[in-house]
């Protein structure tokens, strides 16, 4: 189909029920290669489910997710090559703590992608090298302050060199000077024409950053639209609503 | 007291008396002193030496149905307890049952039971099936009886380390596409492992203790060794102390050793 060939991320009438809890309501979304997207939204609204969807890490109730192409819902689909594809960025950064700093870039390049250990070795030390902390390759993660952790959980994406990266809340348990080291790396990807999906609360980074702002609300995309449009002209009162408690803060 | 408390705080060089004498591991001092009185014995009596001489032979049965247990409570354990959280309900359930029924049954009755019927069942059945003819030394039966029962406790220690580790380590390892079983390999168990050891180094301990039980299946361990010099010699005092000061000596070293593990641990964390 030439519509999906410069799209990277497809959603469609996408659900996801935990119980009762109706944790995602039929959000359409189109991701291009290339975009940066930002999900923004109140605490529970389901902008982790939706990123979860994405890499299967939740399986959908109902809904289809492309991913460039590959249908995830297919059961023919090999969702560990898919995953390879599609790296992601965690609140809690979920290092290795067992491996080095190497050791965390490598392992799923070596087991995973079957690459050799020196080619392997010298992926991930120019990946170290992206993020700026090339010197902390022999370190356990637990001797990294917490930018640094997450900036090895982006070079360990990284390394796998996937389509898109997904990053969800990825400075929000960070010390607050520790914010800007993450998001200056980001913005660097997303300069360089990574595809990202990025739930966060950093305005500026959307301003910066973002081709398009999604806002959520009870599992539902309430609006879409550049960030100077709705973060100055939100169409909606519940988008409205949720930028001016933000704002206050 | 209050003056105590005061002076505790103040630092280890500036300790009271009575203070100093409460930190002193007397229990320990007691105990290597019961040890030293034994080996003095056993210098200088001839009926200490001769019941040490007779008994002495069965330590090695002793370590080798404990460590070659120990090992292979420890394979089974670990795919019991990775059966008993798998998603896979005819793995869970076969886990279950197993962990339910092992402790639902006495040990020293599941030591009978699995030398005297498991393990000769399952031998002579392959001996007629196939025109064999295995014998299995009595070192191995011990080792396997005490694995069958050890493999239980094992597996909920090594459930416990599994779900020990965080959610979030799981999934950053699906999310770069290592498999179930990948994640599991290089990423979870590494640190749950790590984290049972101690758990493990306590029922290596437990495990030589109930060695002993393999005296019921004629195993020559210490156990069986005591017990046939004492019911030839009659010298039941001698030959029982013995026993209990070698399983004593044994033990307490291992759980120093431990004790200095988890505090090297704990340091290095
Ligand atoms: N694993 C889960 N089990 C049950 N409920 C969940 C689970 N994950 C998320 N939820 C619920 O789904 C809703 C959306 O959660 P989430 O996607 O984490 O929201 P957000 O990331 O926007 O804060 C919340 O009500 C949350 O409690
Ligand atoms: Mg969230």
């Amino acid at each position: 189909m030439a519509e999906t060939s410069h799209d990277m991320i497809v959603i469609e009438g996408l659900h996801k029920l935990f119980g009762d809890i109706h944790a995602v309501k039929d959000v359409n979304l189109r991701i291009r290669r290339g975009e940066v997207v930002v999900i923004i939204g109140p605490s529970g609204s389901g902008k982790s489910t939706v990123l979860r969807c994405i890499n299967h890490l939740e399986e959908p109730s109902a809904g289809s997710i492309r991913f460039d192409g590959v249908h995830l819902e297919d059961p023919a689909t090999d969702i560990n090559k898919v995953r390879t594809d599609v790296g992601m960025v965690f609140q809690q950064f979920n290092l290795f703590p067992h491996l080095t700093v190497l050791e965390n870039v490598t392992i799923a390049q070596t087991k995973v992608r079957k690459r050799k250990e020196e080619e392997a070795k010298k992926i991930a030390m120019a990946q170290l090298e992206r993020v700026g902390i090339p010197d902390k390759a022999d370190k356990l993660p637990i001797q990294l302050s917490g930018g640094q952790q997450q900036r090895v959980a982006i070079a360990r994406a990284l390394a796998m060199n996937p389509k898109a990266i997904l990053f969800d809340e990825p400075t929000s348990a960070l010390d607050p000077e520790m914010v800007a080291e993450v998001l200056d790396v980001m913005l660097g990807l997303a300069k360089e024409g990574m595809t990202m999906v990025v739930v966060t609360h950093e305005m500026g980074f959307a301003r910066a950053a973002a081709d398009r702002v999604v806002f959520m609300d009870h599992g539902e995309v309430v609006e879409i639209d550049s960030p100077e449009v709705l973060f100055s002209q939100p169409k909606h009162e519940r988008t409205q609503l949720f930028l001016n408690q933000i704002l206050q803060h | 007291m209050a003056i105590e408390f005061e002076q505790g705080r103040i630092g280890d060089g500036e300790l009271s008396l009575s203070d100093r004498a409460s930190t002193i591991p007397w229990w320990l001092i007691g105990i290597i002193l019961i040890i030293i009185v034994m080996v003095l014995q056993i210098i200088n009596n001839v009926e200490y030496r001769r019941a040490y001489d007779a008994i002495i032979p069965g330590l090695q049965l002793t370590i080798y149905a404990t460590i070659g247990g120990f090992v292979a409570a420890s394979i089974i354990g670990l795919f019991a307890g990775l059966g008993r959280i798998s998603k896979n309900a005819l793995f869970r359930n076969l886990a279950t049952a197993y962990i339910e029924f092992i402790r639902g049954v006495p040990m020293l009755v599941l030591i009978i039971v699995s030398g005297v019927v498991l393990i000769p069942t399952v031998t002579d059945g392959l001996n007629q099936s196939f025109g064999l003819d295995i014998r299995i030394p009595e070192a191995i039966r011990g080792g396997i009886a005490l694995a069958v029962v050890y493999g239980a406790f094992m597996a909920e220690i090594f459930r416990a380390g599994v779900e020990s580790i965080p959610k979030g380590q799981m999934e950053a390892a699906r999310s770069v596409g290592m498999t179930h079983g990948q994640a599991m390999r290089y990423i979870v168990l590494p640190q749950a492992i790590r984290n049972v050891l101690p758990a493990l180094g306590n029922d290596f301990i437990a495990m030589l203790k109930d060695s002993s039980l393999l005296s019921v299946l004629a195993v020559r361990e210490l156990t069986q060794q005591a017990k046939l010099y004492t019911g030839s010699s009659f010298r039941y005092n001698e030959g029982y102390l013995v026993l209990t000061v070698l399983y004593l000596t044994m033990t307490l070293v291992l759980s120093l050793l431990l004790q200095w593990y988890q505090r090297r641990l704990r340091k290095g964390e």
